[in-house]
């Protein structure tokens, strides 16, 4: 028997040994899962949490419900890999071999990371919403605001799920007004980029909406620390931005498991073949998910894709063959802004979001870069789909792991480039 | 594609002032583009140079803050003393390498 591990049981973890354990023959392959936690998130559920939209059991499940049947599963710690070897050591002294390992562990919020942000005001004015205990304890903290100044930050890029603090500010501004405390809020939005967003049409129509909706933006602000006594963050250069409640999203780290094991770069970010999702470092190796350094966002979404290219190059490398499968880099994202409306992008390595319809060029139905109540429910829908259709490994229809450049309104200048 | 001539030099930039060919890139140019900054070059500012110029010819790709702080072994503090104001972007320019992508 040969065994093929998975580290990580979160989105892409899941979706893989899903996909494999269909495709890889019982009698021949062992698919072997570790992760070390009871359960399994829905992490885009977070968002929603603080605004009382989603509730604690909508986002959680235990991982006997969404690890899929034949894994050997074990609700265990990581202590290292040890690539040479070909073996995984457990904090216990377990040791598993395998015959391909895929790396799945995903990032994590690195607070510590910042000067100040675990201090006295953690969790009470200072908070996050990417993890489950962050999300509660900021929904525990909006039921007593009052009004004031209400910060939301970006750290530094990148950041796993870009588009979402942009979302919690536009939720954050229509709960307010919800409440009647928007006239007592001041919304400021922190961010270490030159704009709204990493890309120009995008970043363009987002500045447009904070805009309109009266949400003061502070670009090119790198942090140095959190000032707690002044009740302010403090960038590099000596700028202050003074908070009420400060939102922020940390540093965005892989796991430390990657580190014991000298297999990440300065952010624990795995070297990956961008293309292949194969290890730059060895050729067993595997990476997925947010755990590699791809220069495409760090979504649930490009898991996903990801995830269609890698189960056929895992088949391709098993039966020695050249890893013929490529990923584009394809993202495909909502962004809820506020009022049952949202808006989609959809993009990837090469090409921008920019404005058109998708999935199907004019029938859409859902429109691109521009705010729809139909875009709004897709994203409500995606929790049924996340948990029914994505986690078991069945493909979404009509969405492949290769974005289409259909119903996009490409500049004539960009097409001219790409061709 | 602006054309302009640096420390004697013809040299092509990007809209941004960046170079889009390196090898026209040489000590002087880089002190006048760092004049253009506001910035006159000390040993301080070509230990950083040097690492990006290092690491960008082993990866292709313009180190980050992170990456000079734990390989290069440069604080940020002295990052921002050295290039006020977005250093990594400020020292990528005057290094004669493109403007630092930041991530989607």
């Amino acid at each position: 028997m040969k065994t093929l591990l998975i580290l990580g049981a979160g989105t892409a973890g899941t979706i893989m040994a899903s996909t494999l354990r269909n495709k890889l023959p019982k009698g021949e392959w062992t698919i072997a899962l570790v992760d070390r936690a009871p359960d399994h998130y829905y992490q885009p559920g977070y968002l929603f949490m603080p605004f009382g939209i989603y509730t604690e059991n909508d986002v959680r499940r235990p991982m006997t419900r969404t690890v899929p049947r034949g894994i050997d599963y074990r609700e265990a710690d990581v202590d290292r890999v040890d690539a040479a070897a070909n073996r995984v050591f457990l904090p216990d002294g377990t040791e598993i071999p395998y015959d391909v390992l895929i790396i799945a562990t995903g990032v994590h919020p690195a607070p510590e990371q910042v000067e100040g942000m675990v201090n006295g005001d953690w969790r009470k004015n200072v908070h996050e919403f990417y993890t489950f205990e962050g999300a509660k304890a900021l929904t525990e903290r909006l039921k007593s605001w009052q009004g004031g100044r209400l910060v939301v930050h970006i750290c530094e890029m990148p950041i796993k799920c870009p588009v979402a603090p942009l979302e919690f500010t536009f939720l954050a501004d229509a709960w307010l007004q919800e409440k009647g405390l928007r006239e007592k809020t001041e919304i400021v939005y922190v961010t270490p980029m030159s704009g709204a967003f990493t890309k120009p049409v995008a970043s363009g129509i987002l500045t447009r909406l904070l805009d309109e909706k009266r949400i003061s933006v502070v670009h090119d602000f790198a942090i140095a620390r959190v000032d707690a006594e002044k009740k302010a963050i403090v960038s590099w250069d000596e700028k202050e931005v003074p908070y009420d409640l400060l939102v922020t999203v940390p540093p965005n780290m892989g796991a430390e498991m990657i580190d014991r094991s000298g297999l990440g770069d300065e952010l624990n970010y795995v070297p990956t073949d961008k293309h292949t999702l194969q290890c730059k470092a060895h050729a067993n190796i595997f990476v997925i998910g947010d755990a590699t350094d791809c220069p495409t966002s760090k979504a649930g979404s490009v898991a996903h894709f990801e995830a269609e290219v890698l189960t056929e190059n895992i088949l391709h490398f098993i039966a020695g063959q050249p890893l013929r499968s490529r990923f584009d880099g394809h993202a495909n994202c909502f962004i809820e802004s506020g009022h049952g409306k949202a808006f989609l992008l959809d993009f990837n390595y090469d090409q921008e979001p920019v404005t058109g319809t998708f999935p199907l060029p004019a029938l859409g139905p859902m429109r691109l870069l521009a705010e729809s109540r139909l875009n709004h429910l897709g994203k409500m829908a995606f929790r049924w789909v996340y948990w029914n259709i994505l986690l078991p490994g069945w493909p979404i229809p009509l969405v492949g792991h290769k974005m289409s450049l259909r119903g996009k309104n490409i500049p004539p200048k960009e097409l001219k480039a790409a061709a | 594609m602006p054309t302009k001539i640096l420390a004697g030099t013809p040299v092509d930039t990007d809209d941004e002032g960046y170079l889009v060919n390196r090898s026209q890139w040489n000590k002087d140019v880089a002190a006048a583009l760092a004049a253009e900054e506001g910035i006159t070059l000390t040993d301080g500012h070509w230990r950083v140079l040097d690492f990006i110029d290092a690491d960008f010819k082993e990866r292709s790709v313009v180190p980050g803050m992170r990456r000079l702080n734990k390989v290069g072994n440069i604080p940020t503090k002295d990052l921002y003393a050295l290039f006020p104001d977005g250093p990594i972007k400020k020292a990528a320019r005057i290094s004669g390498y493109p403007k630092p992508v930041s991530c989607v």
